[in-house]
């Protein structure tokens, strides 16, 4: 799979918390790509150092319009300046799209579990977001955990009433006044509604950072979920 | 740099092996010849930092493949012993 880098020209950034962004890229050529799918983005300083990094694609395919969420990693070398710094306008490089395993293909009807943790909701928010573009018939699950109700990426698409999207978010640190659960990590009383609701075949995505994701697939098998069906993506 | 105490998984391998292979990497079937686990590269335990990537049996550890971009050069040695194959790639 041959794929090119391509250059990528930064045409809108959008804050989704306080160090989330949603950054908006021109790519001309961009050869359209999956929900859950991610790519590389490539800096090249003055002195000709490069980093590599890998992001996920945040929307469906959208001709040469690419939508990424990026986290800012407080010390990190590439976040930071993509999040805040890159002005609209600069290029980068970017190649893909990446990976075939994380990829909702929506060509099922079944329902779908999305287990979220931070901004491991990007390529989540590309299915969801997929789902409705398509008009899709399978449900969607979505059980999203943030430290608190300042932290939740993609408001207006995940809260936005849809018959065929229910989402459940778990506050690990502060919870709003509302909540009604104590915070703290994802148990699997979290679980067990949404995945009643599941069909044996049902596929979950589950993605986060490494810890968050090795305990919800854990739970996942705890509740009898068939281990094939659970597709991770973990993040640093 | 990213925290290295962490592992990634394969998905983060599509990137780098896509500069080598034809085919899209990360649905490959592999079974561990160690504890006999099997699953796709995806799922696979994946330790930096870069420029060289170690991916494990999420199992038992034993390694699938290593991974080491040096230059216009890719090494990839598969499972953990000596003798790489040596990739020449666009920069």
């Amino acid at each position: 799979m041959r794929t090119v880098w391509r250059t990528a020209r930064l045409a809108e950034r959008h804050a989704q918390t306080r160090s989330g962004r949603s950054l908006v890229f021109t790519v001309p050529g961009w050869p359209g790509h999956l929900p859950g799918q991610h790519l590389d983005v490539r800096l090249t300083a003055d002195d000709g150092y490069q980093a590599v990094r890998s992001y996920s694609l945040a929307a469906p395919a959208d001709g040469d319009r690419v939508e990424l969420g990026v986290q800012a990693v407080p010390g990190g070398e590439v976040s930071p300046y993509l999040a805040d710094e890159l002005p609209v306008g600069a290029a980068v490089e970017m190649r893909g799209p990446l990976g075939n395993w994380f990829v909702w293909s929506g060509a099922g009807d079944e329902p779908v579990l999305l287990v979220a943790g931070g901004s491991g909701v990007v390529p989540l928010a590309s299915m969801v977001r997929a789902r409705r573009a398509t008009g899709s018939p399978s449900a969607f699950h979505l059980l999203y955990s943030v430290r608190g109700p300042d932290e939740l990426w993609y408001r207006e698409d995940l809260l936005h009433e849809d018959p065929l999207l229910d989402v459940r978010i778990v506050y690990t640190r502060r919870s709003p006044q509302e909540a009604d659960r104590e915070p703290g990590r994802v148990l699997p009383a979290d679980l067990r509604a949404p995945t009643a609701r599941l069909e044996p075949a049902s596929p979950a995505y589950v993605c986060g950072p490494t810890g968050f994701v090795e305990s919800v697939a854990d739970l996942l098998v705890g509740l009898g979920r068939d281990p094939a069906t659970v597709r991770t993506e973990r993040f640093g | 740099m990213a925290d290295t105490s962490d592992h990634l998984d394969g998905n983060c391998l599509a990137g780098p092996l896509s500069e080598i292979l034809a085919l899209e990497p990360t649905t490959a079937w592999w079974r561990c010849p160690q504890c006999a686990r099997s699953g796709p590269l995806a799922g696979l335990h994946v330790y930096g930092p870069e420029p060289g990537l170690t991916a494990r049996c999420p199992g038992c550890a034993y390694i699938a493949l290593r991974l080491v971009r040096q230059g216009e050069h890719v090494w990839l040695t598969v499972g953990g012993g000596t003798g790489a194959f040596r990739f020449r790639v666009t920069p």
